[in-house]
């Protein structure tokens, strides 16, 4: 230091000068260090959450091969006019009851009046799919919505919406949404999934006001308090960003549970109604020939049973990459 | 611990209040008890006004619950809308068919799965941990109405490839059974519902298994174990006599609460089954849009939920002494 004034009392644009000037120097060390680390073999890198989050979920073989199939079995049904040899309701009773073969791509055979198998199934698993998704996106925005109301608010309101869930809990959830979809179903897709996703929602949001109970009580929410943040951007910006693991590894089970109930509803004549191909009502209608024309019943149920797997292992490596000290 | 029991089911009652309220005004409002009947070219509008004044839908909604809430205690449910039958005797009938196959399902399902869980858990990442936990994964994954038919394929094709009969794929008893005497009886029985209780138990077994493995790895894991095996106690008796029991603590409660699902599988399966049990008669309510047999059933189940969850803290405070109700 020297007694020069302009040290002692430094105008602005001396510190951003002498601020530039430092952080110059302090990266040309760091470069330097960094390089001589790097030699060594030594260096050291901070990872983000994303980043650690990657690399356990893309060594877990389990979810990734799980991960390489949805996106196969989805991917096909959702492009299935593309994929599919035939169409669905194209009969053609020259090759009618038709086991599966390689011939004329009728891969899973055809049925009664030889409609060709395989284009059903995919066509079915479009409608599975497109039903679950619309589940899982809307049971999860309310399910975390009334969670993060109960559980940031407390209070009242949260023992109101909480014995409101406990409601729903006194109901085994299959006969609820059997008798919701009797008298409520018209048989279309949407009707039947907003249906669902109304009755699904409760375990996530019992989830997600756990995780906002704990959550609201700590210090970086109350700094953003202090801050003068809004409600809502509290919620939104802070406590839900922290939330979201078990939101995902729900979001990704619900999926898995919407297809294999919308197959049981189908399948017991409450749900989706044909024209449109379900996998559940495929099932139904292939159960009068299922002892002679084994791959009616067959190939919608394997297509079920394999996507299921495959989201339950997908869940199961979200579960373990997002939060290590959850095992279930 | 009476006390306890006095509080819990004196708490019960405004809960069951409010499931029968959410299950006469959901179903009321849904739709008109009636709208399918006007359809029906067989009935005239003489018999649809009698069933109007019969169950006072001209009412307004309030007086209807109460109606129904007079008929449920008094009358045992009340009758069905259009042939006017009593509800409670097929219930009834119904009711403990289901419970023959529920409780056999859920033996089974128990005394393979905890075996089953106490295995995985004791060796861990073994070959048998891993297979065990796929089997259990396909058990999550798997519509219990197509793994139904699937046995029921395998049976017959079994048959027909045998000639002997094992298992009946329908109904609950083959004509004149009962007249054979009652070990004949038993057992024709026993071959119509084996196919059934496997059905609910291997659904049910995927669920318990695994609860059984991690509440296992966490005793085993735990001091206590640590210490039984440090004092030099042989392997054996720390696992039956120390683990075990502790383990078991937590399956009391899924077991109790898993009545639900069993339900829901009863639904599916006695539908396939063919068999005349409470999800056959849910079914073919459902079907002939029977709105008050229907809603009977819901208040039935809710009563047997709220006496499960009951029975679940009982056994848990029984078998964990750690736990005070007062």
């Amino acid at each position: 230091m020297t007694d020069d004034p302009r040290h002692i009392r430094p105008t602005s644009a001396d510190t951003q000068e002498s601020a530039l000037a430092t952080e110059e120097v302090v990266e040309a060390e760091s470069a330097a260090t960094d390089d001589s680390l790097y030699r060594e073999g030594l260096r050291v890198e901070a990872r983000s959450q994303w980043q650690l989050f990657r690399r356990k979920f893309f060594r877990h073989k389990a979810a990734m091969v799980a991960l390489t199939l949805l996106i196969i079995l989805f991917g096909s049904a959702i492009f299935a006019e593309r994929v599919a040899p035939y169409s669905y309701d194209e009969p053609d009773l020259a090759n009618s009851g038709v086991g599966p073969t390689l011939t004329d791509q009728h891969y899973f055979g055809t049925d009664k009046i030889g409609r060709d198998y395989f284009s059903r199934v995919l066509y079915g698993t479009r409608t599975s799919v497109r039903v679950a998704f619309i589940v899982a996106l809307l049971s999860t925005t309310i399910g975390t919505a009334i969670g993060a109301i109960a559980g940031y608010y407390g209070g009242w309101i949260d023992n109101a919406l909480m014995r409101f869930t406990d409601l729903f809990l006194t109901l085994p959830s299959l006969p609820v949404l059997i008798v919701a979809a009797a008298l409520l179903g018209s048989g279309q897709p949407t009707r039947v999934a907003i249906i669902l996703a109304l009755l699904l929602w409760t375990s996530l949001a019992r989830i997600v006001r756990g995780s906002f109970l704990s959550l609201r009580e700590k210090e970086f929410v109350e700094a953003a308090k202090a801050s003068g943040a809004s409600d809502l951007r509290i919620i939104a910006r802070h406590i839900l960003p922290n939330a979201l693991s078990p939101i995902i590894v729900n979001t990704t089970l619900i999926v898995g549970t919407a297809i294999l109930i919308e197959a049981v509803l189908s399948f017991l004549g409450f749900g989706i109604q044909p024209p449109t191909p379900a996998l559940g009502k495929l099932i139904d209608d292939g159960r009068n020939a299922m002892l002679t024309d084994w791959w009616l019943v067959t190939m919608p149920g394997i297509t079920i049973v394999l996507i299921c797997l495959c989201i339950n292992f997908l869940g199961d490596g979200l579960r373990d990459a997002l939060d290590p000290q959850q095992q279930g | 611990m009476t006390t306890f029991i006095i509080r819990r089911l004196l708490f019960s009652i405004p809960v069951l209040i409010a499931a029968s309220m959410l299950i006469f005004f959901s179903i009321s409002i849904a739709g008109d008890p009636l709208g399918e009947l006007r359809t029906r070219p067989n009935v005239d509008e003489g018999t649809i006004d009698r069933i109007a004044e019969r169950k006072h839908l001209d009412d307004p909604i309030v007086t209807q619950y109460g109606y129904w809430v007079r008929d449920a205690f008094t009358n045992n449910f009340g009758t069905t809308t259009l042939s006017n039958q009593p509800i409670w005797p097929d219930l009834k009938r119904a009711m403990w068919n289901t419970l023959q196959l529920i409780v056999a399902a859920e033996v089974i399902a128990i005394v393979i799965a905890v075996a089953v869980g106490i295995l995985s858990a004791r060796k861990q990442y073994s070959l048998f941990d891993y297979t065990a936990t796929t089997l259990s994964f396909l058990g999550f994954s798997m519509p219990v109405f197509w793994l139904a038919l699937i046995l029921q394929v395998l049976a017959v094709n079994f048959l027909e490839a045998t000639g002997t009969r094992i298992f009946y794929t329908a109904g609950l008893s083959s004509p004149g059974a009962r007249a054979a005497g009652f070990f004949p009886f038993v057992l024709d029985r026993l071959q119509h519902l084996a196919l059934p209780i496997i059905t609910i138990a291997a659904i049910s077994m995927a669920t318990y298994s695994r609860y059984t493995r991690a509440s296992m790895l966490e005793v085993i894991n735990s001091d206590y174990v640590r210490t039984a095996r440090a004092k030099g106690l042989e392997e054996k008796k720390v696992i039956r006599k120390h683990a075990f029991r502790n383990a078991l603590i937590p399956l009391t409660t899924v077991i109790t609460l898993n009545f639900g699902v069993a339900i829901g599988g009863a639904v599916v399966t006695e539908t396939v089954f063919a068999l005349n049990g409470m999800g056959a008669y849910y079914i073919r309510a459902l079907a002939e849009r029977d709105v008050y047999p229907v809603m009977a059933w819901l208040m039935i189940v809710a009563v047997l939920v709220v006496v499960f969850n009951l029975l679940a803290d009982i056994i848990y405070g029984y078998l964990d002494p750690r736990i005070r109700y007062d």
